[in-house]
Parts: structure tokens; C-alpha cells; sequence
């Protein structure tokens, strides 16, 4: 047990890094945790290890933005533990394994920075070896200078193209791109082009990248309306469907890409009020301007608060760090206000381009929603469309409630890969809001620990405990 | 199959693997390591037996839980690469006899 932080910071993302640094600058005591080994998270992992120039060349400049934000939090005197897990988090506190020892922390006002995940692709077959997301290659190209040759990708939305882009760039052969988006989304998306427009640099990437894959010369089926992979104990075949038909190709790796969306879990845990976010089609935390949730001691910054990517995330780190500092009354109301402005207009500058993204890329209902009843939807406990389908046609109510008609969501994963999709689906079948049908209940612990980790957590404590004791008598 | 984009020189590791002795590419985790060692599956599922390899990479997908020196469950993708460290492919339920209740 460690005294009382002003600010317990998980996630050593772009928004955690800067909500760190910016609550230092304001004098708060600040203890940030991280599952990973260093910090970055996933946009800048590996962003405090020695640069190579050639991984440099492949994974482009974006990188030096992510550096900053690094240079300026290693130096801010936060109290970083990387390799910590966060299994708990409450108001009295939280609990976590840091480097396998078991330990509490409180936390005066906890910010959560945990970010996004990929969104499930709950086609049949994709719990095959062999398919794997998108932004997982991403991760073993960025760290581990691993990658497959001659992989098919699948999906769209950004993350898909740029990887598909440094693939390229890195001389590694792709079979193929299957491109998910559809055609159809093409002129809701131009109505917010103009907005977009504000912020040329995204589309010009964006441009930039797709022209080099289609001059590339690497075979690009566009309009993919279904998806799904077969083999016996690995990925073998990809089939799809377009306007030319069924097809099939033959491949060992896929890699797959819905866009992202926030990862809820440890939010949802804290039982803070979420919502429906029908533009980008998650759920999210409701949060005030500044990153506050429903629950004072609780706030949220960066993607896990909603979409808005890396510039954003670290705009939103340090506008939370601004509110934090005068929640604890380090800031009065004159400074907090001239110095977050300033923030806010930045971040509305860089999220101009958000809802141009989100209709362009929005992925169709059948994406979303399995149409073949033998899609897995829960990987972890291997429950299918139809297994959903028909408890619901039995009656079952909600998310909840399928965790006993079916075991959905109970298996190690507790609900991440299949939380989105459960909702969407039993929304579908009832014919009712997302809003309504909700999502699962998520219980402590929110990480796998053992009964060896808890009990060191209540030793630990108890010690504590008996210190205490010992010097008041 | 994940191959090293070039030759780093990064250097290998022994690990024990189902109980051989063998030399892993050094990464930053044990993942990466076993997939560019060819290691398949990490898995297999409790409830049809099915196999898995990661899928994520970063935490959530819990596909790559292996069993690391006797205590199972763990994420692959979480762990440092450590030398001599014991991995067990995990097949069905976790064992959490006397086996997993320590660390």
C-alpha cells in the first residue's frame, strides 16, 4: 500500500503521457500505470527505444509528434510503472500487479487512458490461426521487425490502408486487399468533406496512401459485402462476395480491420454512465468537455472516451490533467479556463475531420451483425449468430441475460471481443435501440489474476494495517 | 508464417517449449517470439477444442493464453521474453490444481 496520488493515471498512450505531464506542471503527484513494458502505447510503442532508421523509412514521420510527447512526460517526474495490471479500480482505490507483486494505490481522481481496440470482425472463421487484426501485424512489424508475406487484407478504414501501405514500403508482398467499404457510404461522407477539409493534412495522407497501393500493382477488390475463412486447423482459403459474385483465394495469414473503437472494459467497470454512439457505432463513457465521467473521482481521456486519434488523445490527456488539477483546487477558475481553451479549440480543430472518417468508413450492417448463423460472435466460449439467435427467440432480454442462456462473454476475454457485437445483435433481433439493449455487466477482476495475487493484495494490506496500529499505540 | 523483416543480430534466447529446450528470436515479448518460431497453436479452446494463435497483440483477445512456468492463463502477448522461462502449450480449461494457485 502506497499514501494517497492525486492522480492515478492507467494507460501510457499519447493521452496518458500528456495528462501526466500536464498534471506534474500543476504540481499534482501523479502515479502512472501501463501493461506495457514501455511506454507509447499502441500508436507509439516502441517509441522510447532506440531509433532505426530503416523501421523509420517503413513506419513514416508520425512518429516524431509521438516523440515529443514522450520527451516531455520522461522528464515530468511522474511515478512511472510500466509491466503494472490494473485488475480493480474503484473510489476508494485501485488494485493492480506491478512486476508480479500484488498492490493498492489510492488515488485522489483516477484517469483512465486505456484507448481503443479493433473492432470485432465476427465472420465466420475468424477465430482461425491465421486471421489476425490488422493492427496486430501492425504491432509485430512496429516491435519485433516481424512480418508475412504474401497476406490478404481485409476490411477498411484507415489503420487498414496504412499498414497495407507499409507492408509496401518494408518490399513485403500482399496477395491481395479486400475493401470493405461501401460504395454507398461515399456521399454521406461527402456532405462532411468541407469540414474535413479543415484539416487537409489527414486526407492527403490518407490519398497519398491509397494511390501508392493501387499504382502498387497489388490486386484490390473493392465493395466486399461478405466475408469469411475457412481451413482445418489454420486459415487456408478467404471467400468473399462482390458484384462479380462468390470468390475465393487461397492464403495463410489475413489480416482483418473494422476500425476502432474504445475499449470500454475497465470504464464499464466502475459502472460510470456510457452511451451509444451512433456515428461511430461503440459504446463510450459519457464524459463532460474536460474528461469527466459520471463518477467524480473517475475521468477519461484519449480514444477510450470516444474516437478521435492520437493528436486528439494527447489534447485530451492535457485538458483532463487542467481539470483534474482544478477539481483538487491547484488551479483557480481564471487559469483553468485561459489555459484550456486554447486546448479545446485545437482538439475541435483536429476531430474536424472525425465525422468524414467515421461515414466513409462506416462498416456495413453485415460487418457488424454476422448474416451466417454459424459466425462465432463469442470467441471464448464459441457461441454463435444462432446460438444467440435463439436465445433471444427464447426470450433472453439482454447481454446480461445471455451470459446464462449461453455463456457468452464469461470466458477469459470477459465480453472485449464480443461486447459490441452481442449488443448490436440482440438490438437487431428485438428490434431495439443499442441504448436500450445495453451492455454486459463487467466485474472485478478485470484482468486474469490469481488467488496467489489477491491474497498478496490482502497481505499487503494487512501489514499495513498492523503498521498503522503499531504506531498509534 | 511471421518471418524477421531483415537480420537484426537482436540476437536469440533459450526457452523451454513442451518441455524441448529451444532458441527463440529475441522480441519483446513472448508472442512474437513464438510466432516467429512457427509455435501452433497457443491453444486450444475449453469449450470445442479449437486452436488459437494471437489475434490482437495487444491485450485483449486472449488468444494467446499459454501456461509460463506452471501457472497458466497467461497472455502471451503481455509477457517479456525471459530466459529459460518454461512455456506449455494451453489445451482446454486452465489447470488451476496446485499448479496455478502460486506464482
Amino acid at each position: 500500500m502506497s499514501g494517497t496520488v492525486d492522480l492515478a493515471i492507467i494507460g501510457a498512450g499519447p493521452a496518458g503521457m500528456s495528462a501526466a505531464y500536464h498534471a506534474r506542471t500543476h504540481g499534482l503527484s501523479v502515479v502512472l500505470l501501463d501493461e506495457q513494458p514501455t511506454p507509447g502505447g499502441q500508436v507509439y510503442r516502441g517509441i522510447a527505444t532506440a531509433r532505426d532508421p530503416r523501421l523509420d523509412a517503413i513506419l513514416g514521420k508520425d512518429y516524431a509528434f509521438g516523440e515529443e510527447i514522450y520527451r516531455r512526460f520522461a522528464a515530468c517526474g511522474a511515478d512511472y510503472r510500466p509491466g503494472s495490471t490494473v485488475w480493480r479500480i474503484g473510489a476508494e482505490g485501485l488494485s493492480l500487479i506491478s512486476t508480479g507483486r500484488s498492490d493498492d494505490l489510492l488515488a485522489r481522481r483516477t484517469l483512465v487512458a486505456t484507448g481503443a481496440m479493433e473492432r470485432p470482425f465476427p465472420a465466420k472463421g475468424w477465430t482461425l490461426p491465421g486471421v489476425m487484426t490488422a493492427g496486430a501485424a501492425q504491432i509485430l512489424l512496429k516491435t519485433s521487425r516481424l512480418v508475412a508475406e504474401d497476406a490478404v487484407f481485409i476490411g477498411c478504414g484507415p489503420l487498414l490502408y496504412l499498414v497495407a501501405y507499409q507492408y509496401l514500403k518494408a518490399g513485403v508482398a500482399i496477395r491481395a486487399i479486400l475493401d470493405t467499404a461501401p460504395r454507398e457510404n461515399l456521399l454521406p461522407a461527402a456532405a462532411c468533406l468541407p469540414g474535413a477539409l479543415r484539416q487537409p493534412g489527414y486526407i492527403a495522407k490518407g490519398l497519398r496512401m491509397i494511390a501508392a497501393l493501387r499504382l502498387s500493382g497489388i490486386r484490390i477488390h473493392r465493395n466486399i459485402r461478405s466475408v469469411s475463412f475457412s481451413g482445418k486447423d489454420r486459415l487456408d482459403t478467404v471467400h468473399w462476395r462482390d458484384k462479380a459474385g462468390e470468390q475465393t483465394l487461397e492464403c495463410t495469414e489475413a489480416f482483418v480491420h473494422q476500425g476502432v473503437i474504445p475499449n470500454v472494459n475497465m470504464t464499464m467497470s466502475t459502472g460510470c454512465r456510457h452511451v451509444w454512439d451512433e456515428g461511430q457505432l461503440c459504446w463510450r463513457p459519457e464524459l463532460d468537455a474536460f474528461g469527466r465521467t459520471s463518477h467524480e473521482w473517475l475521468m477519461v481521456a484519449g480514444d477510450g472516451g470516444g474516437i478521435g486519434g492520437a493528436r486528439s488523445a494527447a489534447l485530451s490527456g492535457a485538458i483532463a490533467a487542467l481539470a483534474a488539477a482544478r477539481d483538487l483546487g491547484r488551479l483557480d477558475a481564471g487559469a483553468f479556463e485561459s489555459e484550456s481553451a486554447p486546448l479545446l479549440a485545437a482538439r475541435r480543430r483536429d476531430l474536424a475531420v472525425r465525422p468524414f472518417l467515421d461515414r466513409l468508413y462506416r462498416p456495413l450492417p453485415g460487418f457488424r451483425v454476422p448474416e451466417d448463423e454459424e459466425a462465432v460472435i463469442c470467441r471464448c466460449e464459441e457461441v454463435t449468430c444462432g446460438d444467440v439467435a435463439r436465445a433471444v427467440g427464447e426470450g433472453c432480454p439482454g447481454p446480461n441475460q445471455l451470459k446464462s442462456f449461453t455463456r457468452a462473454g464469461m470466458g477469459p476475454c470477459q465480453g472485449r471481443l464480443c461486447g459490441h457485437t452481442v449488443t448490436e445483435t440482440i438490438a437487431r433481433l428485438s428490434g431495439r435501440a443499442p441504448q436500450e439493449v445495453g451492455y454486459y455487466r463487467i466485474r472485478t477482476p478485470i484482468k486474469p489474476v490469481t488467488v496467489g495475487d489477491i491474497a498478496g493484495r490482502t497481505e499487503n494490506a494487512e501489514q499495513g494495517a498492523e503498521h498503522e496500529q503499531a504506531a498509534a499505540h | 508464417m511471421f518471418r524477421p523483416l531483415d537480420v537484426t543480430g537482436d540476437g536469440a534466447v533459450s526457452i523451454e517449449v513442451e518441455g524441448q529446450s529451444r532458441l527463440v528470436p529475441m522480441a519483446p515479448n513472448l508472442a512474437a517470439a513464438l510466432l516467429s518460431a512457427g509455435f501452433s497453436p497457443f491453444r486450444t479452446t475449453p469449450a470445442g477444442a479449437a486452436p488459437r494463435q494471437p489475434y490482437c497483440m495487444m491485450g485483449v483477445c486472449f488468444d494467446c493464453l499459454v501456461e509460463i512456468d506452471g501457472v497458466p492463463n497467461r497472455q502471451a502477448c503481455l509477457e517479456s521474453l525471459r530466459e529459460g522461462m518454461r512455456v506449455r502449450r494451453q489445451r482446454g480449461a486452465a489447470d488451476i490444481g496446485e499448479k496455478g494457485g502460486t506464482r
